[in-house]
């Protein structure tokens, strides 16, 4: 496995637009390696090894209670695995508190939105700037020029990507008293503003209605299109994801099951199965 | 010149207040000026428990612990080393930090009601501790007495009531400035993102336990600034002005005002230092009174008499393309 995983690791040299930072950027974003993680006597994900290639809508499907969102949640620093590996862009993130990961480029959302529900959307998506800004306390009490400097770029971005998700127009109401679709793209907002090279999003489409997930969907691909961002996402209805994923990861009761582009993953038999049910039971009833 | 006139016509109601309360003095006797002066304190120690309470959510029961550290170091430095009181200002506002800093960094990830009973616990040892007269500095439940007047040095000294009246208003009308810029700057909002959602904030890169500190010792700090002024003006610190009644007066100003916004707590200091002095004839019901308001408030106004308004500046200003670069 390690082995593969350092032959698919092409090292390239690229700008990346409107950033006058030259880096080197890896194929393979995140991996995962045997990454366990038990609470108490239940082993909620087992051995599990995961791959997100760069620029590329990567899924993780399956079953309700399959274990995704805790595998999201080690990733993310909210839960401390208790085996294998986290490794972003080429660092292991074993033992980070989550901020410090949000500083180093993943951003998430949540399964039930989690907002900050009595400020401002505008606000909302301006506390997502937070790790990317530095001003301390001393300069905020005095509000020197560079202070107000750093507020108004603050306030030009937060702009920017509500215009993006379509919500400037509900800037100056509180995040609770927007429609829930439009919670998620706020979400979604709030996320982009820490300016993530992955962006991890929890069941992007549950509760929204059919048309919302599509729009959802394809808001989602033209965002990679414009920026050098990478999309992980987790659902446990496969049709939402087949669509739009360039590599899909399927997950049963804690291990990898299958993994493959979405059209292999139609016809695996053992993804039939997990969500399905075996052939036998199906005849019983 | 303009722009001065703009600030003026827009905030009016301010400048109307701040004229009130600055030819007001002259036309009190010194028994209301004092009154004036005690709810000064409060609002000072309104404003202090306001970021810990109104902006980070945190059940600080214990608050006025914090007030206590700076009274007594003010006492005990004055008394016994005969340092000034001006220079002793920064002092008890660093004791009373640093105190809080020592003290909270063990219990900050307490959640909720967990962290009221170890503040109240912090707060109770703090009042035990002077009355039992460590090393003998504290005085035990007489407290220390004898401390100088607040001077400026030569003749401006700081001895009549109306001007340490001026003292106490001047220190809090400075104080609000400082806590409106911090309202509108990133770190106000990191401290709301954790009170609405700590594991959102956490997750959008806000470092919660850093900014759950800095609110505890930024607001100790503020407390401690409190203390020295209360010790020079009564001249006098003792335990039981510190008591858990005290501290939870503070935490119905807080209550009362409206969680976070700064002219709400102004209000509620007023309901708790003024309405006592105006009803004295029914001074036997005042704690019934006050419990009722309370039940009251808390059942048709949950959000405070007058709540925080958010946003709408912010948002007017990216209205206009000039207006993008300065609120």
């Amino acid at each position: 496995m390690f082995k593969d995983s350092n032959l698919n690791t092409e090292k390239l040299v690229e700008s990346r637009p409107g950033k006058e930072r030259i880096k080197i950027v890896q194929k393979i974003v995140l991996e995962t390696q045997k990454l366990t993680k038990k609470f108490g006597g239940l082993i909620a994900v087992n051995n599990f090894d995961l791959k997100v290639n760069r620029g590329e809508i990567s899924s993780l499907i399956g079953p309700n209670g399959a274990g995704k969102t805790t595998v999201f949640n080690v990733i993310t620093g909210l839960y401390q695995a208790d085996g294998g590996k986290v490794i972003f862009k080429g660092e292991d993130l074993a033992g980070k508190k989550p901020h410090r990961i949000i500083t180093k480029g993943i951003a998430r959302t949540f399964q039930n939105i989690r907002l900050f529900s009595n400020m401002t959307c505008l606000e909302n998506v301006m506390a997502g700037q937070h790790c990317r800004s530095k001003e301390g306390t001393w300069s905020s009490i005095f509000r020197t020029s560079y202070q107000k400097k750093e507020e108004s770029e603050i306030r030009k971005i937060a702009k920017r990507l509500l215009q993006q998700v379509g919500l400037w127009k509900f800037g100056d109401e509180l995040a609770k008293n927007i429609a829930y679709g439009s919670q998620r793209m706020l979400e979604i907002a709030r996320a982009l503003a820490t300016n993530p090279d992955l962006l991890v999003l929890d069941e992007p489409s549950s509760g929204l209605s059919d048309r919302e997930s599509e729009d959802l969907m394809k808001f989602l691909k033209d965002l990679l299109k414009e920026e050098d961002l990478t999309i992980l996402l987790i659902e446990h209805d496969m049709n939402v994801v087949m669509g739009i994923s360039d590599w899909v990861t399927v997950m049963d009761e804690g291990k990898k099951i299958a993994e493959g582009v979405p059209e292999d993953i139609y016809r695996n038999s053992l993804v039939i199965e997990a969500y399905l049910g075996k052939e036998e039971e199906e005849e019983e009833i | 010149m303009k722009s001065n006139k703009n600030i003026i016509l827009k905030n009016w109601p301010i400048f109307i207040v701040i004229i009130i309360l600055s030819v007001s003095p002259f036309m009190m006797n010194n028994y209301w000026i004092d009154v004036f002066f005690f709810f000064g304190i409060y609002a000072l120690l309104g404003l202090s428990l306001n970021i810990v309470l109104g902006e980070v959510g945190l059940f600080d029961l214990g608050h006025m612990g914090f007030m206590a550290i700076g009274a007594y170091t003010t006492a005990i430095l004055n008394t016994h080393f005969g340092i000034p009181i001006i220079f002793l200002i920064p002092i008890s506002a660093m004791a009373a930090a640093g105190f809080a800093w020592l003290v909270c960094s063990p219990i900050i990830h307490l959640r909720g009601d967990y962290l009221a009973i170890v503040t109240i616990g912090m707060g109770e040892i703090i009042r035990l501790t002077l009355i039992n007269n460590p090393f003998g500095i504290t005085g035990g439940p007489n407290g220390v007495f004898g401390i100088d007047f607040l001077s400026f040095g030569g003749p401006l000294v700081i001895d009549s009531s109306i001007e340490s009246y001026f003292v106490i208003w001047i220190v809090v009308g400075l104080t609000i400035l400082a806590l409106i810029n911090l309202q509108r700057s990133r770190i106000g909002r990191a401290w709301n993102c954790i009170r609405e959602d700590e594991i959102a904030a956490e997750s959008t890169g806000i470092d919660v336990r850093y900014y759950k500190l800095l609110a505890f010792v930024l607001g100790a700090g503020l407390a401690g600034i409190a203390g020295n002024i209360y010790a020079s003006k009564l001249m006098i610190v003792s335990p039981e002005s510190f008591s858990f009644m005290e501290s939870c007066m503070l935490f119905c100003i807080v209550l009362i005002g409206g969680m976070g916004s700064i002219p709400g707590i102004i209000i509620g200091s007023a309901a708790v230092s003024l309405f006592p002095e105006i009803f004295r004839a029914f001074a036997r019901y005042r704690m019934l009174i006050f419990g009722a308001a309370m039940v009251i408030m808390m059942v048709f106004r949950p959000g405070g008499i007058w709540p925080r308004k958010r946003g709408s500046v912010e948002f007017k200003s990216l209205l206009t393309k000039a207006g993008e670069d300065n609120v």
